[in-house]
């Protein structure tokens, strides 16, 4: 048996096909979309909150999606220690759904950022970085809410927790101004719950799969998540 | 019957983007006196009860749970009675 990705559609979701390509096509795992109106997570093993704009992200950016029926069963599951990982709005709607502390706020720039990335993974040792050998890895992001803040106590309590698992950085590794796309707090691109099974990042993995378009580094974090399903034991 | 009005602001230690762009907006047109823009939300709906009290506790939550996050925004709201919408 195949490790099963479930992979959540909200009206508006728009790169939900480009994590099933990407777990099922590129990586070979199982991958089943998962229905905002759905009640049933289908026996997953793990949660995907794909990127786009569910609900037309009126309101707030996540903000509605919270209520979808799927969304209570999400929460139940992240509480009971299964593995969720929200990318770019999937992020957005963990922050919402309270799984993640912080907001996310307008680009800084109040532009949509769309291009390559480098992140620093300050986490090596996560459910969904330890399979990455790199110190540096380049992802994509495309977002114009993206801009992560929390208030100061939230902040240092995700760095001693060493929650925050991705920074944006410029090519050799350091975090500067310049390489921030989008105003967040610290450079953080990427955070983990304090249990360590919920992961949010800005930037998206899945788009960086494919060998085609010239950038793999986005697997080694869906082949952690699943090298920690198999030191679970359930596969 | 209420009509209520909600005001959702950002609150003042987080940056707003959208304020600080449309002062840059305010300067370039020679609105030299003018500081401090800050953007937020206005929501009016309706409340279809005649008990204020009813009325102000179903604005306050929905306010709360849904039209502003509190991390980042502050809300007030007003409740003027009406005959019908």
């Amino acid at each position: 048996m195949k490790p099963k990705f479930g992979i959540v559609e909200f009206p508006g979701s728009n790169c939900d096909h480009d994590a099933y390509y990407a777990v099922k096509k590129i990586l070979g795992y199982d991958a089943e979309f998962l229905w905002h109106k759905d009640t049933d997570i289908k026996n997953s093993d793990v949660i995907i909150l794909p990127g786009g704009f569910s609900y037309g992200d009126y309101l707030r950016t996540g903000a509605i999606a919270k209520f979808a029926p799927i969304m209570e069963e999400v929460v139940s599951f992240a509480n009971s220690g299964g593995i969720v990982i929200g990318i770019c709005n999937g992020f957005q709607v963990l922050l919402e759904s309270g799984l993640l502390p912080g907001v996310m706020i307008k680009n800084e720039s109040l532009k949509f950022v769309c291009k390559d990335v480098y992140l620093k993974v300050v986490n090596k040792n996560s459910t969904f970085t330890s399979k990455i050998e790199k110190d540096i890895i380049k992802i994509p992001i495309a977002h114009g809410e993206g801009n992560y803040f929390a208030d100061d106590d939230t902040l240092k309590s995700l760095k001693e927790n060493n929650q925050i698992v991705f920074e944006y950085v410029n090519k050799n590794g350091e975090v500067d101004e310049a390489s921030n796309p989008n105003g967040s707090k610290l450079n953080i691109a990427g955070i983990i719950n304090a249990k360590g099974n919920v992961i949010g990042m800005m930037p998206h993995p899945e788009r960086a799969c494919d060998s085609i378009l010239g950038n793999i580094d986005g697997q080694q974090i869906f082949n952690s998540i699943v090298s920690n399903l198999k030191l679970l034991e359930i596969y | 019957m209420y009509k209520a009005t909600v005001i959702i602001k950002t609150r003042k230690d987080i940056l707003d983007p959208q304020g600080k762009a449309a002062e840059q907006g305010a300067k370039l047109l020679g609105f030299s006196n003018v500081s401090g823009t800050r953007i937020g939300k206005h929501v009016e709906f309706f409340v279809n009860t005649n008990n204020l009290e009813e009325a102000k506790k179903e604005v306050k939550e929905y306010s709360e749970k849904l039209l502003s996050n509190p991390i980042m925004e502050d809300f007030e709201f007003n409740l003027e009675e009406v005959d019908e919408t």
